[in-house]
């Protein structure tokens, strides 16, 4: 499924990223980030308004928020209670 | 001595680089942790433990050395000593989040591949140990290959160490490039997470205190409304706390006035020093409790880390006028001064949005509007409980709300009219929680209210002094009012044609002319004005509220409060857009745009209020 789908509290690793659909200054930024392939993450909240965007991403231990329009660029795959930092 | 030795600090966004900066260098300094800081080199002296005195830059935080915004392209080129003037450092200090090493070992590999010498400070490893995460800096130094300094910026732990190290470090140049230089983003990425693994000795998986506070902070429902509240308590706060501050203020520069009025003979020389300075300098100086209050919560919203919060729940409607949850936080500031607001811009990536953003800034209420709004509040609006609020607050309330739906229409037009272009993204680190620092907040407010009085003691000054000149020369015959005699009425005179349609009379078009220096300026060009009317009588700045009232009508007074939402009276905003957006022409269309809306709305207001017999 795509990242915007996740349910919140869910663990997924992304396992591929659509770069061509954004742009390469958000890509860059992304990765920067630690959003990248291979990147284990879960979405902790949504936003309030209009379809629940935008959405908070833990990364390791980071909180990144991203729009419902990037995250739909990433295919995840669920992870099964996965712990937070990898262990 | 050839030149002063230079360090610079690098590192992540919210890595806590300005706290450290500050404490090695007591720099009175703001310290703002919002995403991207502002462009501004900040430099400062500090003394080596071995005596040695050093150049310290705080560079912006940065994800990369490539670039992909303002800050990141500044933070690059100093490093790499490619910055014309700008030396490049003698050692690199990159500063580390403590809890999130392995992330911000992304970029700190990138740094110390370099092959300059490099010192790693491992910073807020308090946090970290909060959390429940005890690190062993000897390994993360060992897997480096740089000394590595655990500190703890705000409690001055470490930073006598982080001293030694940089002076030995400083005679460690130019070894061969690091084996690391030939990493990507990707190999970097898998060697942070082995040497974090490596590093991190134990970690309790306890829920942390700052995800709990998101789960309320950013909730759904209780999110929003914590915010609108917040807000809301921040206006009527800065209304009411100060009420009882500014009583005292008035009441003794009204004292004061009194004091040379008995000491000195009548005459021009006494006037001046009563009517032309106290009294302009006095209506301005009131105000600085409520300056101070406002600031005291930006700063603290700011220092906590909820400003990102603010940024997140506000993205959704900032996309439905174009814009993103990044132009909150300039916005935001705006609320305080639109100079630091628009400067605040260069955190946005997107041209188009960063353009739209500045041409909005000045519609947020800043504080120098605070001033005006209160005295004709004070005057025209009777302090009387609606439900729970003043209706004094629910108005100054209604002020505000007025101004931010007139900046998100002004943004729709602009997006799709002066700078159409692709809807912009939103990305973005939330930093963690802080408690503000006291000595922080106390510096930034210190900073604030020095920065406001001096402003009062110079610029509002010289304006006073000007504007009282031209209000007593040339001076009347018998019988002839004073101000139709002076320069400034016939100036006024003038302006006032086009000002009557909008119900201004000539006083307000008098006060217009040299508020547009500083818009506070407006409410002591009508002290000034009223006490050189009053002739000899006791008039001192504390009851221009009773003046106002004799010589305005209510519809009057609301047009004028309408015309103070929109019109850019103010010299230093225009100046700073000149400067952001590089030339006169957005700036030019910027001082256009709001001067049409504020005639305008002026009008309507005027007409309305008439209409309804007021």
């Amino acid at each position: 499924m795509t990242l915007d789908k996740l349910p919140v509290g869910q663990t997924a690793r992304i396992v591929a990223v659509d770069w061509a659909t954004l742009v390469e200054e958000e890509a860059l930024r992304l990765r920067a980030l630690g959003v990248d392939v291979g990147s284990k993450l879960s979405v902790s909240h949504r936003g309030v308004f209009g379809g629940a965007d935008p959405l908070a991403l833990r990364v390791g231990r980071m909180t990144v928020a991203l729009r419902r329009a990037h995250a739909r660029a990433m295919q995840v795959t669920l992870l099964e209670n996965g712990l937070e930092s990898g262990q | 001595m050839s030149r002063w030795h230079k360090a610079a600090l690098v590192g992540n966004p919210n890595a806590g680089k300005s706290a450290l900066f500050n404490a090695l260098t007591g720099a009175r300094q703001k310290i703002a942790n919002y995403p991207g800081v502002t462009v501004e080199r900040r430099g400062g002296r500090m003394i080596l433990p071995n005596g040695a005195p050093i150049e310290l830059t705080d560079l912006p935080g940065s994800y990369g050395l490539t670039a992909t915004s303002p800050d990141e392209e500044v933070t690059r080129k100093v490093i790499l000593g490619e910055l014309a003037g700008e030396p490049a450092p003698d050692v690199l200090v990159v500063v580390l989040d403590a809890s999130n090493l392995e992330q911000h070992l992304v970029f700190a590999q990138e740094v110390i591949a370099l092959g300059k010498p490099t010192v790693v400070a491992l910073n807020m490893i308090d946090l970290a140990e909060r959390d429940g995460l005890v690190l062993d800096p000897k390994a993360l130094s060992n897997a480096l290959g740089v000394p590595v300094i655990p500190t703890v910026a705000v409690r001055r732990r470490g930073l006598t160490e982080l001293g030694e190290a940089i002076a030995q470090a400083e005679g460690h140049a130019g070894d061969a490039p690091h084996p690391r230089a030939r990493l990507d983003l990707a190999e970097r990425r898998m060697e942070a997470h082995a040497i974090a693994d490596g590093v991190i000795i134990s970690e309790s998986a306890k829920h942390r205190l700052h995800s709990r506070m998101d789960d309320v902070l950013l909730h759904p429902w209780i999110g929003p409304v914590f915010l609108l509240g917040l807000l809301f308590v921040v206006f009527q706060a800065v209304f009411a706390w100060a009420a009882p501050l500014q009583d005292g203020l008035e009441g003794f520069v009204g004292l004061l006035s009194d004091a040379v009025k008995g000491a000195m003979a009548p005459g021009l020389l006494r006037d001046f020093i009563t009517d032309g300075v106290m009294a302009g300098v006095g209506a301005v100086v009131v105000f600085l409790p409520q300056i101070i209050i406002l600031f005291f919560f930006i700063l603290v919203l700011e220092a906590t880390g909820y400003m990102a919060r603010a940024a997140f729940l506000m993205d959704r409607m900032m996309a439905g006028v174009g814009l993103s949850g990044r132009s909150f936080i300039p916005l935001l500031s705006s609320f305080a001064c639109a100079v630091p607001g628009i400067m605040a811009t260069r955190s946005i990536t997107d041209p188009k949005d960063r353009l739209t953003t500045i041409l909005i800034a000045p519609l947020m209420t800043c504080s120098a509007r605070l001033p005006v709004y209160a005295v004709i509040i004070a005057a025209f609006i009777p302090n009387r409980p609606v439900g729970v609020v003043g209706l004094q607050g629910l108005v100054l309330f209604g002020l505000y709300v007025f101004g931010i739906v007139g900046a998100m229409v002004v943004a729709l037009i602009l997006r799709r009219s002066v700078t159409k272009g692709a809807a912009s993204g939103f990305i973005m680190e939330m930093p963690k929680y802080q408690l503000p620092r006291l000595r922080d907040l106390g510096l930034g407010l210190f900073q604030r209210g020095w920065i406001f009085l001096r402003r009062a003691g110079t610029i509002i000054l010289q304006v006073n002094i000007v504007l009282w000149l031209l209000l007593n020369f040339p001076q009347a015959q018998k019988g002839q009012d004073q101000v139709d005699a002076s320069f400034a009425g016939h100036i006024a005179n003038g302006l006032a044609v086009a000002l009557k349609p909008i119900g201004f009379n000539r006083d307000i078009a008098l006060a217009l002319i040299p508020s547009m220096m500083a818009r506070e300026v407006a409410v002591s060009s009508l002290a000034t004005t009223y006490a050189v009317a009053a002739g000899d009588e006791d008039t001192t700045a504390h009851q221009l509220s009773a003046q106002l009232q004799k010589h305005w009508s209510l519809a009057t007074a609301l047009a004028f409060l309408a015309w103070f939402v929109f019109a850019p009276q103010c010299i230093s905003t225009i100046a700073v857009t000149r400067r952001e957006t590089n030339g006169w022409k957005w700036p030019g269309f910027m001082l256009a745009y709001l001067f049409a809306l504020a005639y305008v709305f002026a009008g309507i207001t005027y007409w309305s209020a008439v209409a309804l017999g007021f």
